[in-house]
């Protein structure tokens, strides 16, 4: 029978990989993420896999680049400014077509910023964040149980699309401790890895890299890129849509602020009001046209993020001009209280019922 | 129903420990319960403190800023948090180390003597039981038997010599509230 546990968000993170098969791990310790390496460093040994600490966040996910390379599957963690040290490669993984699942627990930012949670690094994530034109497979879990399943997950969509995916997390989920079932991992059909660097007796060599000289051959690469970027359109999207039908005004969150918002619209539904809640939980590729169909003049869109507004633009996109879209945020590592976010919602709902 | 509960205290009082039994407990009461700690440099300096959700209802952010409910163990605890609890809520203190202190006129004042009740059964260790147990003797936020039940489930095995200890001072802790509750009628 499967139990309810008890664990903090960061270490959940870390049971998921090691149960969806993770055999190696390379970080460099940064709060508020320590529990994924520190537990990683006992339970990968247990499992079999290697643990390293590496000396630096760059040697850390060129580690991952090697095994992955090699055809384990392969993970690495960190908070945002060690994220920021990471980039170049995850542009190097992306360009050279290898899995590999990268945890960001995001910090106050900009610069060392400050240790609370945050999601000031929204457009980092899904926007390419490195060089060259790329993307991450991004999910933003909102609480322990997505945790769980949607790191399971990233491993097998690294795995199909050959591509880094990343859980996009925060400081607040990685600390807290909440209920959360261990759903069996159930690997799916994925086709063999042949391209990995596993010895090659009895075959031709295997070649893995980003470097591309001939003339025209990078735009080839791209054009393959691109074509699996527009399948992870298609049908990677995933979101959460509670009560829009009906709504004059639309909560527009993902992570840790949409569970906040959650709360407060909850209280307002409960008191009668006609609010929707909307949560993309792949914030690339973006729910883009659940919300254009969503959107029309009747109807505004509210999106509160712990940032000065990043997912913002994006929604204002995808609308595309036919909802108003406002916005409600916090910077600095300042977490919202669901107290603050409905006394916001009451102010917006009553200017909105004076139009 | 909502408890929003801080835990406070010096490092090595269990202050982390209570908390989590408390919220573990609530679990077992298929309740809503989150669970937070400070952390990071905020924990170097020797306080540690946690907070406490437990909700009939979706938690939405693990964050207490204002609690209902105050449980301290050191001074330096009890000034820092003592002006962030709501008016009218229950402060609850180890009063074998905290007296003298300057407390707030407009909330419940509850003082156990936690470490002395913790010491008479040999292990001053468990004053943080005998806090757990004051807490819930005095609101009912959670059962008893939940709590023996999270205990045990929680107790590693390299501890389980201290098991006992800690059922009689959950035990110890509860009579303490209930003789006080009976002399004030």
């Amino acid at each position: 029978m499967n139990k309810k546990l008890f664990m903090r968000g960061n270490e959940v993170i870390a049971e998921a990989a090691i149960q969806a098969g993770c055999r190696f791990y390379a970080g460099y310790p940064i709060t508020p993420q320590n529990e994924i390496p520190e537990y990683m460093s006992w339970r990968m040994e247990e499992a079999g896999g290697v643990f390293i600490q590496a000396e630096s966040e760059l040697a850390a996910i060129n580690m991952v680049y090697g095994a992955s390379a090699a055809g384990a599957r392969a993970m690495t963690s960190s908070s945002s400014p060690g994220i920021s040290l990471m980039q170049e490669t995850v542009s190097y993984l992306c360009g050279a077509e290898l899995p590999a699942v990268i945890v960001n627990m995001q910090r106050g930012g900009p610069g060392l910023g400050n240790i609370s949670g945050s999601q000031s690094d929204y457009f980092q994530a899904v926007k390419g964040g490195g060089h060259g034109d790329y993307k991450l497979l991004v999910y933003a879990p909102y609480n322990l149980q997505e945790l769980w399943n949607l790191t399971m997950l990233a491993f097998d969509k690294a795995d199909e699309y050959r591509n880094p995916v990343m859980i996009l997390g925060d400081g607040v989920l990685g600390q807290m401790m909440e209920p959360f079932y261990q759903m069996p991992y159930i690997k799916p059909a994925l086709p063999e890895k042949t391209w990995a660097l596993s010895g090659c007796r009895d075959r031709e060599p295997n070649v893995i890299k980003s470097l591309y000289m001939g003339e025209g051959e990078l735009e080839f690469r791209n054009s393959i890129l691109q074509e699996k970027f527009r399948k992870m359109k298609e049908q990677e999207v995933r979101f959460e849509a509670v009560g829009v039908e009906d709504a004059k005004l639309i909560v527009v969150a993902f992570g840790i602020a949409a569970r906040i918002a959650l709360s407060a619209v909850n209280r307002l539904r409960r008191e009668g009001v006609k609010i929707g809640f909307f949560r993309p939980i792949t914030l690339f590729p973006f729910p883009a046209n659940e919300l254009l169909s969503l959107a029309g003049s009747a109807r505004r869109f509210v999106t509160i993020e712990l940032n000065a507004g990043q997912m913002l633009e994006d929604v204002r996109l995808a609308v595309n001009g036919k909802s108003d879209v406002l916005f409600y945020g916090r910077t600095g590592g300042m977490i919202i209280t669901p107290e603050e976010i409905y006394e916001d919602l009451q102010r917006l709902r009553v200017s909105n019922s004076g139009q | 129903m909502k408890y929003q509960i801080m835990i406070a205290g010096f490092g090595g009082q269990g202050i982390l420990f209570l908390g989590k039994l408390l919220a573990y407990s609530g679990m077992l009461e298929n309740r809503e319960v989150t669970w937070f700690p400070s952390y990071g440099a905020e924990v170097r300096g020797g306080t540690a403190n946690c907070t406490v959700i437990i909700s009939d209802d979706l938690i939405g952010s693990p964050i207490v800023r204002n609690p209902e409910v105050l449980v301290v163990m050191n001074e330096a605890s009890l000034n820092k948090f003592q002006p962030r609890l709501r008016k009218g809520g229950l402060l609850l203190f180890d009063s074998s180390l905290i007296n003298g202190a300057e407390l707030r006129d407009d909330v419940r004042m509850l003082g156990v003597p936690a470490s002395e009740i913790a010491a008479s059964i040999g292990n001053t260790k468990c004053a943080n039981m005998v806090m757990l147990s004051a807490l819930f003797a005095e609101t009912g936020m959670i059962k008893e038997e939940s709590a023996i039940h999270a205990l045990e489930e929680l107790t590693p095995q390299r501890r389980r010599k201290a098991l006992d200890a800690n059922k009689a001072a959950i035990t110890k802790g509860r009579k303490y509230i209930e003789d006080k509750k009976s002399k004030n009628i």
